[in-house]
């Protein structure tokens, strides 16, 4: 059942308009992962349907949130409080972001449930616990009492996701959770976040850069480039038949020990910035395969191969190379 | 044995703090007993997670800082004894890629003079048309307009920054890089566009890379031969390719690299536990805690790095038996 829907979501900041009409679904039980490289709108995104743009002195200028059958976008400030932290949770890169250093990461969790659903203090604490330990959080009444400062980046992101299901959501949005972290701890966090999608039929909107994350974890895929929607479909069809250049020059960029030396695609120059997006399709000055049209018409978001596409050319694109092993 | 370019013979570098102000002094030992042969042509990799010494081996194996025990020999030439003018002479067959991009260049040179500034210290005066040309020929070789060498580093994206990082490590023809984590800000397509500059700049002017990364699927793409570290030391050295880990630390690092391929899923992993204080190690396997196959043994000795072939080695009591 889909729980988010955005639709022809568009915002302005200023006089920027740094997304133009995204779209994309998120049921329950699964995990959507939004990819792009830095710059893409992905961040942008995420504080669209968390409602956060007027923080940045942004807003929505046209197209719809759903969530649950209701359009978030016509919410006021207060309807939005109840509903952040409740029923939609944000977890970012940085878990300093979330936490008070000054106060014990315990009672934040508590907090959370004490605010959103009424508990007394002694029941928000052995909740907090329970949750702390189902993270796998080792001698978790011990930590419940400890400060930010006295544990390692991983525990602390364990925390700000304890904090993040504190209140029973039904969302979550987690935006480059494990990027600042080792790679050991970044798979342990993973795999956390995938059992909790699993186990209690979250839905995860899922913010990442890394490829390899979005193989290995999601379900269906939302390809962002300087604002716009390039590809969607199933994790499955993005990998094997990527219809967009951009999602295969992405793909075509990851190394692994499989590829001969000196084939990593790579992608000439870099995403523009939100002042300057080119003309027509915003990737053509990038793009392998750009036509005259190319520059001049914007490509829509159109059917192709199961998924959705924004590419004059999608569906004339070979398989991606490099995907396929041995 | 092929030609060691670069020999480091039981390396080790101590760094001494103390625990709050009035705290007992503690001794942190970032890189301990390090012995490796780095082979002329060759791309050598160091893996390891956060603090495990990757920088400071960096640093030892230029001699940018003192090692507190063992020696770094240079094309024959043992680093710690060389006197200050002829370990600067040297300096222009070895440099350094730093990690930050944006920490590496002052902000208030201009490129030009960013690029210039290596050979100021050499010593070296050129004339100014010669400069010029210089430059120019830099931006060519690392894929940048000539016209950028007079922007600001504020001015440059990571990527560039990171390409201009290079070509002033390039602008004295050294025959030796240690790139420590070059694209460790960089999006996957910037890395790649500096990847294959890399790959490019190897082959055409013969060098030999010491090179440093957290990312395994990065240094098995790149690199031929893969050190690992744990803690400050080695623990694997092993082919980037068609090699299976003997370590399980390795192992752990190979099971924690998300694999882009949708259709070769798996648990990602069961490793519980986190790396331990670098300041209070337990006496046996630094691995021990967080390792599937501890035993006694290995909680009450120390196993050390043994070869099992010739490019081959690990130090674990009971290595992944090979396939
Ligand atoms: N100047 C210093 N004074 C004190 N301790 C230091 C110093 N430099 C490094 N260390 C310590 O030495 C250990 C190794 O640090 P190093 O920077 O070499 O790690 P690294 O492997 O490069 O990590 P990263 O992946 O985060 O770059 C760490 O515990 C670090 O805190
Ligand atoms: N607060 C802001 N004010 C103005 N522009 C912004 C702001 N935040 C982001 N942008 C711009 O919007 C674009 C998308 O940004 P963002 O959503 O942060 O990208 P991502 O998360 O994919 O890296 C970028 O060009 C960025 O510079
Ligand atoms: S529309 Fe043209 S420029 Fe854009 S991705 Fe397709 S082929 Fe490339
Ligand atoms: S020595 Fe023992 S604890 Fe250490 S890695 Fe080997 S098996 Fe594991
Ligand atoms: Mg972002
Ligand atoms: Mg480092």
């Amino acid at each position: 059942m889909t729980l988010l829907s955005v639709r022809d979501l568009s915002i302005t900041i200023g006089r920027m308009q740094p997304l133009d009409r995204i779209s994309f679904d998120l049921a329950k039980g699964e995990i959507l992962g939004v990819v792009g490289e830095s710059g893409s709108g992905k961040s942008l995104t995420a504080m669209s349907v968390m409602g956060l743009l007027p923080l940045i002195r942004g807003r929505i200028s046209s197209g719809q949130v759903l969530f649950d059958g209701r359009d978030l976008t016509r919410l006021k400030e207060k309807e939005y409080r109840a509903l952040r932290g409740r029923r939609i949770a944000l977890i970012t890169q940085n878990p300093m972001t979330s936490l008070d250093p000054v106060l014990t990461v315990g009672s934040q969790i508590d907090q959370v449930a004490r605010l959103h659903l009424g508990l007394a203090p002694a029941e928000a604490k052995a909740r907090s616990i329970d949750l702390m330990q189902q993270l796998r959080i080792p001698e978790a009444k011990a930590v419940h009492d400890q400060y930010p400062h006295q544990l390692s980046g991983g525990m602390k992101q364990r925390i700000v996701i304890a904090m993040a299901l504190a209140a029973d959501p039904d969302l979550i949005i987690a935006d480059e959770p494990t990027t600042a972290l080792d790679v050991t701890i970044q798979a342990q966090i993973m795999q956390i976040l995938v059992e909790l999608v699993r186990d209690r039929g979250l839905a995860l909107m899922l913010i990442t850069h890394d490829m390899g994350v979005v193989a290995q974890t999601c379900d269906r895929v939302v390809v962002l480039y300087a604002g716009r929607v390039a590809e969607s479909n199933t994790v499955a069809d993005i990998f094997a038949a990527p219809q967009h250049p951009y999602t295969r020059a992405l793909i075509g960029c990851i190394p692994r020990e499989a590829l001969q030396p000196g084939s990593l695609t790579g992608i000439p120059g870099m995403v523009p910035n939100v002042l300057d997006y080119p003309a027509g399709c915003r990737f053509h000055p990038r793009c392998a395969l750009a036509q005259p049209v190319c520059a001049e018409t914007v490509p829509p978001l159109a059917p192709a191969e199961g998924g959705l596409a924004a590419c004059h050319f999608a569906g004339e694109i070979a398989p991606a190379k490099g995907v396929r092993h041995g | 044995m092929a030609d060691a370019l670069v020999s480091l013979r039981n390396l080790s570098r101590d760094f001494h703090s103390r625990a709050g102000l009035f705290g007992e002094r503690r001794v942190l030992r970032a890189v301990n007993d390090v012995s490796l042969d780095i082979e002329q042509g060759q791309v050598t990799g160091v893996v390891g997670e956060s603090g495990c010494g990757k920088s400071t081996l960096a640093r030892l194996v230029l001699r940018l800082l003192d090692a507190s025990g063992g020696q770094v020999t240079f094309d024959g030439t043992d680093l710690g004894k060389l006197p200050a003018r002829r370990l600067r002479k040297l300096r222009q067959r070895m440099q350094m890629v730093f990690q930050d991009p944006y920490s590496a260049i002052d902000p208030r040179y201009s490129i030009r003079e960013a690029l210039l500034e290596p050979l100021q210290v050499q010593g070296i005066r050129l004339a100014r048309g010669e400069a010029a040309a210089k430059v120019d020929k830099l931006m060519d070789v690392v894929g940048l307009s000539r016209k950028m060498a007079e922007a600001y580093p504020h001015q440059l994206s990571g990527g560039q920054k990171q390409r201009i990082g290079i070509a002033r490590a390039l602008i004295l023809q050294p025959s030796f890089l240690v790139l420590d984590e070059p694209t460790a800000s960089l999006d996957v397509s910037i890395q790649a566009q500096v990847i294959n500059l890399l790959e490019g700049l190897k082959s055409e002017y013969g060098l030999t890379y010491l090179f440093i990364s957290h990312d395994l699927g990065l240094v098995r793409y790149f690199c031929d031969r893969v050190v690992v570290m744990y803690l400050g030391r080695i623990v694997e050295i092993m082919p980037a390719k068609n090699a299976t880990p003997r370590h399980p630390y390795t192992r752990t690092l190979l099971d924690s690299n998300f694999e882009p391929d949708p259709a070769k899923r798996r648990v990602v992993t069961r490793l519980s536990g986190e790396i331990p204080s670098a300041f209070d190690l337990p006496p046996g396997c630094a691995f021990a805690a967080r390792c599937p196959r501890a035993s006694d043994l290995c909680r009450r000795e120390r196993p050390e790095l043994t070869s099992s072939a010739p490019d081959r080695s690990a130090a674990c009591h009971h290595p992944i038996e090979q396939q």
